[in-house]
């Protein structure tokens, strides 16, 4: 701050906590719905302050769903989100870093090629070409099950390139005193750029495991088994119930579940997550 | 784009590479092949009978009034929600940015959105505006605003907006404070010394100087919304009522999966590949003009 201006200050602090309170209102309003009985769901307007079903209502859902429509129990749900996106993370990283080595520091016939071939997938997400995807993924028996859930969202020319503008800001002098000494390339990656890329692989952890755990439209064509539902797409068939009305407490207790672990990550890993997320979309 | 010092070896770079390009070539490019040959082909619904149509899927898409719609749809949801997301989270970061204290509690309590699910998202807004039960339809019911987006959509397409606005404002928060935080200080104290008051500084010089981020904001904004809405639309709205909400990302969707038109979602699908496309040249361009800036 420049100059002293009492007033500015009462205004900045009043507009920050106005914002605040309106990006924190639906999570408030979702929370305390989830902690009150079904028959408090029925008369207008939904409730402001907690009540006391908290833990009957969430210990509901985790073990048996909602219970209306066949409904898979939430917990298996959050199993599934966690599986899928921590192989997605895991996934995307392990292959990214291993492909931008080879094109950084290794010359050989085709590299500009497999860049290419790589780079213009980075903005065409799944969304616009569901259907074929979809096709190829059933022509190849992969509906239902893991391996359908992530192994078509791990490619990623993001992470690649993240790692390959990384690895040409690594001084040359670290690869040369690496051969004077004998060190051949798999000794040179797994003891020096891995131990380098460290804060990198963090900060693209976290950024994608929300990516991974947010995924809503591929789990809700791959998976049509209740094994393999996702808590994030699992919550679209209790909204959107036939000739009733959804059971608001324990839709909105699945909700704070579905949203709590990506915003934990995100809350906890503050500095890497924002550190990610600039420079993954740079 | 290379190291002086490479490694030799043939075998170890192709097998470095492997994994990348087969899940590319099985999931992006064998599938983005068969919409580009499904776009000109017409099969029936038994899926027996195929045959060449060159572009009369894409002039059966474009002559499509309902299409039309849908572009106009989201074409709007896509720029109020920007402009309501860049807006907000512009003005907040600037507070953030001025406070001294209890800057990294406002900062955490504003990034959280990012992590939600857009289908979260909707869900959560729509339970507050829920014309039997919502909290704000209440409020709006008692102001006297007939509320019910189950059967009003102008008011299904500003709850789907505001909710994807509500989403993107983190998103945009911290990339404009790291903005701001770059700024360098002696010229904001230079034009304080000068006699400039907060106001002036803002348009005069801080604004200019966030310019660079605020495009490359705009351009992923734009991105963001156009494709990941999917998931607002279809636990908000299903797209309706009528077709009210019906953007193109779910028409995609919808026309493939549930119409059963192949020949007319792979069209569409192509179109959006070109759109798709045609951002990242832009974005590429103007990034390309940032390093010489």
């Amino acid at each position: 701050m420049v100059e002293n201006r009492p007033w500015g200050n009462v205004f900045s602090h009043a507009t920050l906590i106005v914002g605040i309170g309106i990006i924190c209102l639906p999570l408030w309003i979702a929370f305390v719905a989830s902690t009150h009985p079904v028959d408090r769901m029925f008369h207008a307007p939904a409730p402001l302050w907690p009540g006391t079903h908290l833990v009957e209502n969430y210990l509901a859902v985790l073990r048996s769903g909602i219970g209306q429509s066949a409904n898979a129990p939430v917990g298996t749900m959050l199993i599934n989100s966690l599986i899928m996106a921590l192989a997605i993370a895991v996934g995307k990283i392990a292959i990214s870093i291993i492909s931008a080595y080879a094109i950084v520091y290794f010359r050989f016939p085709f590299r500009m090629g497999f860049f290419w071939l790589i780079f213009v997938t980075l903005m065409l997400p799944v969304e616009v070409r569901i259907l074929p995807t979809y096709e190829v993924i059933a022509s190849l028996g992969m509906l239902n099950s893991y391996a359908g859930l992530t192994v078509p969202l791990i490619a990623s020319a993001t992470a690649t390139f993240l790692f390959r503008q990384f690895f040409l800001t690594v001084p040359e002098e670290l690869a040369e005193a690496a051969r004077i000494d004998g060190a051949g390339p798999v000794r040179f990656f797994k003891d020096i750029l891995l131990p380098l890329s460290r804060t990198n692989i963090a900060a693209l952890f976290v950024i994608q495991f929300i990516y991974g755990w947010n995924q809503y439209l591929w789990p809700l064509i791959v998976s049509t088994d209740e094994r393999y539902y996702t808590v994030v797409m699992g919550i679209s068939r209790m909204v959107n119930v036939v000739d009733a009305a959804p059971t608001w407490n324990l839709v909105m207790a699945t909700a704070v579940l579905g949203l709590i672990p990506p915003v934990i990550v995100v809350l906890l890993m503050q500095h890497l997550f924002v550190k990610g997320l600039v420079e993954s979309e740079k | 784009m290379i190291k002086r010092a490479t490694f030799g070896g043939m075998a170890l770079p192709y097998a470095l590479l492997l994994p990348q390009v087969a899940i590319t070539l099985v999931f992006f490019f064998w599938p983005a092949g068969e919409a580009l040959v499904q776009s000109v082909l017409l099969q029936d619904a038994a899926g027996l009978n195929v045959r060449l149509v060159w572009f009369d899927n894409f002039e059966r898409v474009f002559s499509d009034p309902y299409y039309l719609t849908s572009l106009r749809i989201t074409a709007i949801f896509t720029f109020a929600s920007c402009i309501i997301a860049m807006a907000s989270a512009l003005l907040l970061a600037v507070m953030a940015d001025r406070v001294i204290r209890g800057a990294g509690a406002y900062k955490t309590l504003l990034i959280w959105p990012y992590a939600v699910a857009p289908a979260l998202a909707g869900v959560l807004w729509g339970f507050m505006f829920n014309p039997t039960i919502g909290v704000i339809a209440y409020v709006l019911d008692a102001l006297g605003v007939k509320w019910n987006y189950y059967v009003d959509g102008d008011q299904a397409l500003l709850l789907v907006t505001i909710a994807a606005a509500w989403k993107q404002v983190s998103y945009n928060f911290i990339f404009f404070l790291a903005g701001l935080q770059s700024i360098p200080r002696s010229v904001i104290e230079a034009a304080a010394i000068d006699g400039a008051g907060p106001t002036k500084r803002f348009w005069t010089i801080i604004f200019p100087l966030l310019s660079p981020t605020t495009f490359f904001l705009l351009v992923l904004n734009l991105v963001h919304l156009f494709f990941d809405s999917f998931g607002i639309v279809h636990a908000l709205t299903q797209g309706g009522p009528g077709r009210a909400t019906e953007i193109l990302v779910f028409r995609v969707w919808s026309d493939g999966f549930r119409g059963q038109d192949y020949g007319g979602s792979a069209a569409q699908s192509v179109v959006l590949m070109a759109v798709v496309i045609a951002l990242t040249v832009l974005q590429f361009r103007y990034i390309e003009r940032r390093v010489h800036y």
